[in-house]
């Protein structure tokens, strides 16, 4: 601590996170706690809400076979893109670290989709290229392959979908190839002196060594698969029989189409229980498998 | 002489599937690039990439738009919505991220717990309680509910971001700075944010581009179609064609996606070192 005046200033520093604590406090944190109240309302915007306890969860899990569904292919999209998304970028960023040239070029081709996150212009290139006569068809029928209806068949429809969300792995893959680099070489190479094989240097030094990443991955992509809105919204309207009607597209559709607004909070807040769990379940079992080499 | 070919061996073999996976990955973006010039039943017909002739036709059927209100209303709606949000999230997100990364204050502690838990707190749980607000206010079907979340810095990654660049300069700096006679705005402008640049730029890119690809925020808080950004109008131009022309909405989709590719291939070196530093250090 030093104790001459420069450290005396410290009052000022809450004119700087000023913005932040109104921002936090009128945007976050009164929107969560009113919207647990409003989970116990029957709250339509345009009336006054009145308090019906805990009547809109009773309705979600025993009266609205819309929920099941919509869990369902929540949890299975999070299931089909969380583990193929994470592998995914992590071969593409091991086998970019080793090549040498032209690493800048591939970086890019591989970064590119993931530019238009949940952009609406994907969503409908997907729609028109997953559509029963459309080019994915075309290149199926060319290889002899008869066409699959990747958008009508409530079978496919969650399938398709995940494609897009794991066809945007660019972000997380620089990421892994940022953390690569950060690998001490000496670690391999005192490795490689005792005889231990690349398998071995993989998993005893390379995994561990870009471990926080990983972890760090598994958290934000569960955030935004279980929160997925878009591509359930746009390219599949939630259907084929309700196979792609995701809790965000039912928390749309109950909130602000439908006005039950209570409803939809108590939606919400099944959402938060999920995203709760998961990351409590992960943040435990990572002081067995995370590694932070540096102290900061 | 047996291990070097082994090693050739593997390269290659490396190389050809990276070259095989990167062609599949950016297919999808070729393919709605020449879509945009063919006919819309050349679209559906077979597994021809390029257009029979190049046609500009579907940009000019496209750019009608919907309802009277053409794409250059809605490219303009979208700037009017994007700019100021990302300006003033880089202000405020630098503002903040200097009071919690150079001072210490009484509740510093939790108040950043606080910062980085609502870096997981889900959209979904917010969104009903924010739209009431902002219905409250007045501010429902304008761009007040981007502008005014910019402004109280509700976008806590940028933040966070930030107060880890601020973290990475020395401290003397600001002392030798003190001592000189500054004040403490004064080490924020003259002395941090010079040094801070690249980070600012990155924040303000990420922010242009998830603002510009949002799609549920803008479908929430905007329902005029004179006020539609270009997200939302595509979406109505799919919807309202009844027989739909496939390529013109290719088209139009191409010009929206166009500006994001633009602005990555001059600003390639901010997003790559923007996401792995705040990657690295999350």
């Amino acid at each position: 601590m030093k104790g001459n005046s420069f450290s005396k200033r410290n009052r000022i520093a809450y004119l700087y996170i000023l913005p932040w604590l109104i921002g936090i406090v009128v945007f976050s944190v009164y929107p969560f706690f009113i919207s647990f109240y409003y989970s116990l309302c029957d709250y339509n915007p345009l009336s006054e809400h009145v308090f019906i306890g805990f009547g809109n969860y009773v309705k979600l899990f025993t009266k609205d076979p819309e929920f099941y569904k919509s869990l369902k292919a929540t949890l299975l999209y999070t299931v089909y893109t969380v583990p193929c998304k994470l592998l995914m970028s992590l071969a593409i960023a091991l086998m970019l670290n080793k090549a040498r040239k032209g690493i800048g070029v591939l970086r890019t081709v591989y970064y590119l989709p993931s530019l238009f996150g949940g952009s609406i212009a994907v969503a409908v290139l997907w729609k028109i290229m997953f559509i029963d006569n459309g080019m994915v068809n075309g290149w199926l029928n060319f290889f002899g392959i008869p066409n699959v209806s990747f958008l009508g068949d409530p079978k496919m429809a969650l399938p398709t979908l995940s494609l897009l969300e794991v066809w945007q792995f660019g972000s997380s893959m620089v990421m892994f190839l940022a953390a690569l680099k950060q690998v001490p070489n000496s670690l391999y190479e005192s490795a490689k002196m005792d005889g231990a094989n690349s398998i071995r240097r993989f998993f005893t030094i390379t995994i561990p060594g870009i471990s926080p990443i990983i972890f760090f991955c598994i958290i934000m992509q569960t955030l935004n698969a279980i929160q997925n809105f878009t591509s359930a919204f746009v390219v599949t309207k939630g259907g084929p029989l309700q196979s792609t009607y995701m809790l965000g597209v039912k928390l749309y559709n109950d909130g602000f189409k439908l006005l039950k607004m209570g409803y939809a909070s108590a939606t919400s807040w099944i959402i938060f229980s999920i995203v709760t769990l998961f990351t409590v379940l992960l943040f435990t079992s990572s002081k067995y498998w995370v590694f932070y080499n540096d102290e900061k | 002489m047996r291990i070097m070919s082994k090693k050739v061996f593997g390269n290659v073999f490396s190389y050809a599937i990276l070259i095989i996976i990167g062609v599949i990955m950016c297919y999808p973006l070729i393919w709605m690039f020449f879509a945009s010039f063919k006919t819309n039943s050349e679209i559906f017909a077979g597994v021809r990439l390029l257009p029979q002739s190049f046609s500009f036709e579907a940009f000019r059927y496209g750019w009608r738009g919907v309802g009277g209100n053409t794409y250059s209303k809605f490219f303009t709606n979208s700037f009017l919505l994007v700019a100021p949000t990302t300006i003033l999230t880089v202000i405020t997100s630098a503002l903040v991220a200097y009071g919690f990364a150079r001072f210490e204050f009484r509740g510093k502690k939790i108040l950043f717990t606080i910062l980085l838990g609502t870096l997981m707190l889900p959209n979904a749980i917010l969104i009903i309680p924010r739209y009431t607000i902002f219905r409250d206010l007045n501010v429902i079907d304008s761009y007040y509910p981007f502008y005014l979340m910019a402004a109280f810095a509700c976008y806590p990654f940028f933040t966070y971001m930030l107060v880890q660049f601020i973290r990475g300069l020395p401290r003397d700096l600001d002392e030798a700075a003190y001592i000189d006679g500054c004040g403490s705005f004064g080490i924020l402008v003259r002395i941090l944010l010079p040094l801070l640049k690249p980070a600012l730029f990155s924040a303000g890119l990420f922010q242009f581009l998830w603002t510009y690809n949002d799609y549920f925020n803008s479908l929430i808080y905007i329902s005029s179609i004179k006020k539609y950004t270009v997200s939302l109008a595509l979406r109505m131009t799919m919807d309202s064609e009844a027989t739909t022309a496939w390529n013109s909405i290719m088209a139009m989709s191409c010009l929206v996606v166009l500006p994001v590719v633009i602005l990555f291939f001059f600003c390639q070196k901010y997003f790559v070192e923007g996401i792995a530093t705040t990657g690295l250090k999350g």
